[in-house]
């Protein structure tokens, strides 16, 4: 299994008392009252150095995102972050990490410039970069960008259409989008790796995205902050619709996305990790649905879907769950958090990764309020003690990695000698 | 109650099959709905008493394809299907009625092709900005506060019975998948900000106006009533008291004299 250390790069330092009664924490909480220039150059350089660390010590990716208008995360254009990890990894050595760029949000930025970035970065990193190819929340495309909620998905589908064109195309071309026009396109730089970078497109639960992967075979990346349990139904649905369209059960079509923290004991982990859990959920992900959906935003079918179904698909663990009854040790059962000691850890998200049949996993080894040395902490022993284990996972099983760096796919001897020590 | 049927009208641009409902006897009125969707109530109920109403649907509400709204790509696309729909009505010089987002559109159409609305009755319209008075963003809120910004007494009988919900939990999915999605169709024309350059042409709409305003609308403020009335020739103003952002639910027995006024005048 392919294991990245994955970044949100929150305020690390929100009040007590935040939300209070702020009607949500992104779009919605005044950066004069709560925001301090200061801190954020700490959490910057924090989480640059938190990634660099997480690939001196094996991880197979490190991963940045966009968000914007929120303590939740802010790396408001992850390329800025992807092209300084490119430069540093590759200053540093570490030629084996790859750059999961999970990513630049497709429908509110000219696609003619993510294309131009993504090959930067990848060219700066000599053919390392997993380009995300997001859709993106309401709240971000639409609230935070302005962008016409009817027209969000479109936008996101021609984007994604130009950027492979001009990743690709080997004569000029005129592109004449319903959102982008262009006479002459005729991009340089080009990536390195050939035809393109791998993409991946990350999606929250919704059918269309799946068919859209298994009909361009591209892999999903399954964003949700309610643990693997809680994934079951929507990964399983995700892999009868591969099977319905003539695809396979190829682990590494799939990643998960889980908040992670070790400690020696799972008494400790719950100890030290708790108020941090507590601070990702109650305060970063107060975030009202009438934002992340504004209306036009889902199509009319699976408008509908959603409300004939009467109960919430996931059952439990979407945005219509009310967050803050829920403790931490809540949070540790029902495995929305995986907190626990090396060995818990790693049987949890093994049987995880088995379960849903994953080949790709993020890990949030910083979340929420931890601090710098807190989040060291628990990348090296998750690294030390976890990592090794999962990255053996899938490895006696036939399938292929189709969709991770060419030049990466085969591991350096001196990383599987650190694997197995 | 009138029988009331839908017509279908099929226009050129953008292949829209268009529909309208009508209903009423008498010389022909256009009455264009507000954000949410088509609603026949009993303030056009009454217009039907005096009028031969016809209410289209705004593409991807009502009776209409919910995906016919993808091929409506701007304002003009919109205004123009207007037009085609008066034209396949026959509609010379009509009186037109819009209300709130349906106001707007009411505008752009009087301003588009003036000498095709006789009279103009605009509902606390929306379309114009101010940055100390923001329109209030409707299509970002929870159903509560939703219903709190349009009406002001809520537990009004009126209010009770525009808000009631049909008992099956099938025919609660639809509505409220339709009321969603016609917020996202009329939003597709001003989202983020509803301000979409009517200021600039509305000094081309000829028609007589009445602009009414609930006084106290919390959706977008009365105060508003001057600019319209500062850029529509002639125009009068008529402020409703005690009243939200839909007068023809809160006040009808307010509203229904001064509008037929108005018209028959």
């Amino acid at each position: 299994m392919k294991v990245t250390m994955f970044h949100f790069m929150p305020y690390r330092d929100l009040p007590e008392d935040f939300p209070g009664k702020l009607p949500s924490a992104w779009v919605d909480t005044p950066w004069w009252e709560y925001g301090d220039a200061n801190k954020v150059t700490d959490y910057y350089n924090w989480s640059i150095d938190e990634l660099m660390l997480a690939a001196k010590l094996g991880f197979d990716a490190i991963g940045t995102n966009e968000h914007h208008q929120n303590p939740y995360g802010f790396m408001c254009n992850p390329n800025l972050f992807g092209a300084m990890l490119a430069k540093l990894t590759r200053d540093q050595g570490l030629d084996q990490v790859a750059l999961l760029q999970l990513g630049a949000t497709i429908s509110s930025s000219p696609p003619v410039r993510l294309a131009e970035e993504y090959a930067v970065i990848d060219c700066l990193s000599g053919g390392r970069l997993i380009a995300g190819l997001p859709t993106g929340l309401g709240n971000d495309v639409s609230v935070s960008n302005g962008i016409t909620p009817m027209e969000h998905r479109e936008r996101w589908r021609e984007g994604v259409d130009f950027i492979l064109k001009a990743w690709t195309a080997k004569e000029f071309f005129a592109w004449n989008g319903k959102y982008t026009q262009l006479p002459k396109v005729n991009l340089w730089p080009r990536p390195v790796q050939d035809p393109h970078p791998p993409v991946v497109i990350p999606g929250a639960a919704s059918s269309s995205t799946w068919d859209y992967c298994h009909d361009n075979n591209f892999p999903y990346a399954y964003l949700s902050y309610f643990g693997g349990k809680s994934a079951y139904n929507v990964m399983d649905r995700f892999w009868q619709r591969a099977a319905a369209k003539g695809r396979d059960a190829n682990p590494y079509r799939a990643s998960f996305l889980q908040i992670v923290g070790v400690a020696e004991t799972d008494r400790k982990a719950e100890e030290i990790f708790s108020k941090h859990v507590e601070y990702f959920y109650h305060k970063l992900l107060h975030l009202p649905l009438y934002y992340i959906n504004p209306p036009g935003n889902a199509d009319y079918k699976s408008l509908l879907n959603i409300l004939m179904s009467g109960t919430n698909m996931l059952q439990i663990g979407d945005f219509t769950t009310d967050l803050k009854l829920l403790k931490a040790k809540d949070m540790i059962e029902k495995e929305f958090v995986v907190v626990g000691s090396p060995a818990t850890v790693r049987d949890k998200l093994e049987a995880m990764a088995k379960r849903l049949n994953i080949g790709h996993l993020m890990v949030a080894l910083q979340f929420g309020s931890m601090p710098h040395e807190l989040a060291n902490k628990n990348i090296e022993l998750f690294a030390r003690e976890v990592l090794p284990h999962l990255q053996k996972l899938w490895e006696d099983q036939p399938w292929e990695n189709h969709w991770w760096p060419k030049k990466l796919r085969k591991r350096p001897t001196r990383r599987r000698e650190m694997a197995t020590a | 109650m009138v029988t009331a049927t839908v017509k279908t009208v099929p226009v050129r641009h953008c292949d829209f099959e268009a529909k309208v409902k009508t209903a009423g006897s008498g010389p022909p009125l256009v009455y264009l709905h507000a954000a949410g969707g088509p609603i026949w109530d009993p303030f056009v109920e009454g217009l039907c008493e005096r009028y031969t109403v016809y209410a289209p649907h705004h593409p991807g509400t009502g009776e209409t394809a919910r995906d016919a709204i993808r091929s409506v790509d701007n304002l003009w696309d919109l205004v123009i299907i207007y037009e085609e729909i008066f034209d396949a009505l026959n509609l010379q010089s009509v009186p037109l009625i819009g209300t709130s987002f349906g106001g707007m559109m009411a505008c752009e159409f009087a301003a588009h092709r003036p000498e095709r609305v006789s009279k103009m009755v605009v509902l606390d319209p929306i379309g114009l900005w101010r940055e100390d008075l923001p329109v209030a963003p409707y299509m970002l809120m929870p159903p509560d506060r939703l219903v709190a910004t349009l009406y002001k007494h809520l537990d009004s009988p009126a209010v009770q019975a525009a808000l009631q919900m049909p008992n099956d939990p099938k025919e609660v999915a639809v509505a409220t998948a339709d009321l969603v999605w016609a917020l996202g169709a009329t939003g597709k024309f001003v989202w983020p900000i509803p301000d979409k350059g009517l200021k600039k042409r509305m000094h081309r709409i000829k028609a007589p106006t009445l602009i009414v305003w609930g006084e106290d609308d919390a959706l977008v403020s009365s105060l508003y009533a001057k600019e319209f009335a500062a850029r529509i020739a002639n125009s009068r103003i008529e402020i409703i008291k005690d009243c939200g952002h839909v007068p023809q639910v809160e006040r009808l027995e307010v509203l229904k004299p001064i509008v037929e006024k108005f018209l028959s005048a």
